[in-house]
C-alpha cells in the first residue's frame, strides 16, 4: 500500500498534463483489465468486462498546480493558478516543472497587509540570473506541481497531491484484487477535474453507464478550530449525501450503505458544504445517470500536506470491491 | 468594408439576427451547405477535397454585450440591466440604440453634486443609472421603447494611428469576419464555420453546434483581452497590440489540446508571421464548451488582441487582424495532414 500511494501521489500531473501519472498508472493496471484505451480528452478508461450492470468508477488523476505566465528580466516567473490555489498556501512552498526544475514562489514584500497578497502580486524563483537563463529551462505556459513528500505518520499518510492520488489507488485496487465482479465495470482516471470536472462529462458520455460512483477525497471537521462538519479520519470512508455539484441518487446512497452495513465496513455519512467532484458533471450526462460518491475524509486538502487516515483508505477499497461483485436484478 | 459592416451591425446575446443575416448574404453561394440550427447558430459547410476528409469545426460567435430594457420610470427615463461581462464604470454617458427601430438614447446619472460622499467613492451601480431618449413621460416613452428591448452601443469605426480602428463588438466580429473569408476557399479537409449565438452569456450555442457537427478538431476564432496599457504591470497584460495573433494557452474554461496550439505557433513561426501565446488565464470562450461535447474534441483558440474589449470602443490593430487570418488558412491547408490522436488504444 504505502509504496504504490507514495509512487502516485510523487507522480507528477497538474490538470491539463497528465501524460506522467497516466503512463505510470497504465503500467500498474494493464495487466488486469481487459481493455484500456485513453480518450480524445486524456482520460484513461480500464475495463473489466461482465455481464451484470454497466458501472462506471471515477478518479481524477489530476492535481492542482501553477502555470508560468510570463518571465521577468531578472529571470524569476510570475504565475497564475491551475485548479484551486491559496496564496497563503503557496507562499513559499517549493514547486516542480516536468523537466525536474524546482523553484520557491516569493511575494513581493511591499504589500503592506497579508491579507492583500494575492497571486499576481506572487512569483516562482528558480535560480536563475536573468531571463535568457530561465527562458533555457521553462517558457510562458510551463506547468509546475507542489512539492509535497510522502510520508507515514503513525496511522495517517501525509503528502501532495492525495487529492486524488487516493482516488487513483483506491481504483487500482480494486482493479487488481482477485475478486469475482460480477458487473462490466470501467475504471476511469479522469482529467481535468481541478478545472471543473471536464473529463468526467466526456468519459461519462462515452461510457454511459447505468451507474456511476465517484471517488475523492473530501473536507473534515476534525481539527482544532476547525469549520463544523460531521467528517472524521479514522471513523470509515465517506459516502456523500450532497455537496455543491451533486445530490447523491438514493439508490447509490442506499447501496452503498447497505453494502457497508452487510460487509461490516465502517462509513459515515458526508454533507459537503462547498466544492464538488467528478460525479458532478457524470450524474447530468445524457438523459441522467444515477451517481454518488465514496470520499475520503482528508485534512489540509489542496496544501501540500494533504493528511488521511490508512484504515480509511483500506475501508474504501472493501467497500468498493463489494459494491462491484454486487449483484443486480 | 466587411469588419466595418460587421461591427457597427446590433447582435446583443440572444438578438443576433442582424448579424447573422449580414453573415448569411457574405457567405452566400460559398458554401456546400449553410443552416441555421435552433438555437440560431449559421453552421456553414464546406466540402473538403482529400479522400479521406478531416471534419474541421472553425467557430466564431455573433453575438456581442449589451444591456437589455427592465423598466420605464413615470418620468420617461429606461431602467436596465447589462447582457453579458460589463464593468459599470464604462457605461456612463455613453450613447446607446435602443430596441428594433435604433431609438438613440445616452446613460446618464445624477449629477455629482447630488450623489453622497459614500456614492462618489464608489463605482456608480447600474441599478442608479438610467437611459434618457428624450421623452416627456412614461406614455411617451412607451410609444418607442418596450420592456425586454434590446440595447446596443452607439459606436463609430473609425481608423486611426498605426493601422489601427476603434469600434464596437470586435469580440467577435472579427472572428466571423475571418471565418466569412475563410469560406471563399476550398481545402483539403471538410470544413464546417459555426457562427454561434450567445457566448457572452455562458457560451450557450457554441456547446449546441460542435453536438451537431460533433468534428474532429476545433478552433475557435476571437477577440481578446489586451491591457498594454499604462497602469498595467507587464506579467498582467495577457496579450500586445501589433504583436501578431494570440494562442489560447489555459483560460478559465479551456485547457487547449497542446498539439493543436503548438502547430498554430509553428505555422505561423515558419512563415514569419507575427505571433503571441495569450499567457494570462482570465476569461473565457467558446472552446470551454466545444472540448467537452460528445465523447471530446480536440480544440484550440486563436484571438485577435483587443484593448478596451467588453466596451462601446475596443481597439484593434488590422496588422494582427491579417496575421490572425493567414493563420487560420494556413492552420486550414495544412491540418489534413496533422496527426491528431482521438482515441488510443493501449489494449
Amino acid at each position: 500500500m504505502i509504496e504504490l500511494l507514495n509512487k502516485l501521489t510523487q507522480c507528477y500531473g497538474p490538470s491539463g498534463n497528465e501524460e506522467v501519472i497516466r503512463e505510470f498508472i497504465i503500467k500498474e493496471i494493464k495487466e488486469y483489465v481487459d481493455e484500456l484505451v485513453v480518450d480524445p480528452l486524456g482520460n484513461l478508461i480500464a475495463r473489466k468486462k461482465g455481464n451484470g450492470k454497466k458501472i462506471m468508477f471515477a478518479a481524477h488523476m489530476d492535481e492542482i498546480g501553477v502555470i508560468v505566465t510570463y518571465i521577468e528580466k531578472e529571470g524569476f516567473l510570475r504565475f497564475a493558478n491551475v485548479g484551486g490555489i491559496s496564496p497563503y498556501f503557496s507562499l513559499f512552498q517549493r514547486v516542480k516543472f516536468k523537466n525536474g526544475t524546482i523553484g520557491v514562489i516569493g511575494y513581493e514584500e511591499k504589500i503592506k497587509e497579508m491579507k492583500d497578497l494575492n497571486i499576481d502580486k506572487m512569483y516562482i524563483d528558480i535560480g536563475v540570473k536573468n531571463r535568457e537563463d530561465a527562458e533555457k529551462l521553462i517558457n510562458v505556459g510551463d506547468v509546475a506541481c507542489f512539492v509535497g513528500d510522502f510520508y507515514e505518520n503513525g496511522n495517517k499518510f501525509t503528502s501532495k497531491a492525495l487529492d486524488n492520488r487516493l482516488g487513483c489507488y483506491i481504483l487500482i485496487e480494486v482493479i487488481k484484487s482477485s475478486a469475482n465482479f460480477s458487473n462490466d465495470l470501467y475504471f476511469v482516471f479522469t482529467v481535468q477535474e481541478e478545472l471543473g470536472l471536464r473529463g468526467a462529462k466526456t468519459s461519462a458520455f462515452s461510457i454511459t453507464p447505468d451507474y456511476a460512483i465517484a471517488v475523492d477525497v473530501t473536507d473534515t471537521g476534525d481539527t482544532p478550530g476547525s469549520k463544523t462538519m460531521a467528517l472524521e479520519l479514522g471513523k470509515g470512508p465517506a459516502i456523500k449525501v450532497k455537496d455543491n455539484s451533486i445530490i447523491t441518487h438514493p439508490f447509490i446512497k442506499n447501496l452503498m450503505v447497505d453494502t457497508a452495513k452487510e460487509k461490516n465496513i465502517p462509513y459515515q455519512l458526508e454533507v459537503l458544504e462547498r466544492g464538488g467532484t467528478d460525479a458532478g458533471a457524470i450524474h447530468i450526462t445524457k438523459g441522467g445517470i444515477p451517481s454518488g460518491v465514496l470520499s475520503i475524509a482528508t485534512r489540509y486538502i489542496h496544501s501540500p500536506c494533504e493528511t488521511v487516515d490508512q484504515d480509511d483508505v483500506k475501508n474504501a477499497v472493501l467497500l468498493l470491491s463489494a459494491i462491484a461483485s454486487k449483484k443486480f436484478n | 468594408m466587411l469588419l466595418k459592416m460587421l461591427t457597427q451591425a446590433m447582435g446583443v446575446s440572444g438578438n443576433e439576427q442582424e448579424v447573422r443575416d449580414i453573415i448569411l448574404k457574405e457567405i452566400h453561394g460559398h458554401c456546400d451547405g449553410i443552416t441555421v440550427d435552433r438555437i440560431g447558430n449559421i453552421i456553414a459547410y464546406k466540402k473538403g477535397t482529400a479522400n479521406k476528409n478531416k471534419k474541421v469545426m472553425l467557430s466564431a460567435h455573433m453575438d456581442e454585450i449589451g444591456l437589455i430594457v427592465t423598466g420605464i420610470t413615470d418620468t420617461g427615463f429606461i431602467k436596465f440591466k447589462p447582457v453579458g461581462g460589463i464593468d459599470s464604470r464604462i457605461l456612463l454617458s455613453k450613447k446607446v440604440l435602443i430596441g428594433e427601430n435604433k431609438i438613440p438614447g445616452v446613460i446618464g446619472i445624477k449629477a455629482i453634486h447630488l450623489q453622497d460622499p459614500s456614492e462618489r467613492e464608489k463605482a456608480i451601480k447600474v441599478k442608479n443609472m438610467y437611459i434618457d431618449i428624450g421623452a416627456k413621460n412614461k406614455e411617451d416613452a412607451e410609444k418607442n421603447v418596450h420592456l425586454g428591448d434590446y440595447i446596443g452601443f452607439d459606436s463609430d469605426y473609425i481608423p486611426f494611428g498605426d493601422n489601427l480602428i476603434k469600434t464596437k463588438a470586435l469580440d467577435d466580429r472579427v472572428g466571423c469576419a475571418i471565418l466569412i473569408d475563410m469560406l471563399k476557399e476550398r481545402y483539403a479537409c471538410d470544413l464546417y464555420a459555426a457562427f454561434t449565438v450567445q457566448e457572452e452569456v455562458g457560451l450557450r450555442g457554441a456547446g449546441v453546434a460542435a453536438y451537431t457537427v460533433n468534428p474532429d478538431v476545433a478552433l475557435v476564432v476571437e477577440g481578446t483581452t489586451c491591457s498594454d496599457v499604462p497602469g498595467a504591470e507587464e506579467h498582467e497584460s495577457a496579450t500586445y497590440l501589433g504583436s501578431g495573433p494570440a494562442i489560447s494557452i489555459m483560460d478559465r474554461t479551456s485547457y487547449s489540446n497542446k498539439k493543436l496550439s503548438q502547430f498554430l505557433y509553428e505555422l505561423a513561426k515558419k512563415n514569419n508571421i507575427k505571433v503571441q501565446y495569450k499567457r494570462t488565464t482570465f476569461g473565457g470562450n467558446d472552446a470551454g464548451k466545444i472540448h467537452v461535447t460528445g465523447e471530446g474534441i480536440p480544440t484550440a483558440a486563436i484571438s485577435v488582441p483587443c484593448r478596451y474589449i467588453h466596451s462601446p470602443t475596443s481597439v484593434m490593430s488590422l496588422e494582427d487582424y491579417e496575421a490572425c487570418k493567414k493563420v487560420v488558412q494556413l492552420f486550414l491547408y495544412g491540418i489534413e495532414n496533422f496527426e491528431i490522436k482521438k482515441w488510443e488504444v493501449i489494449k
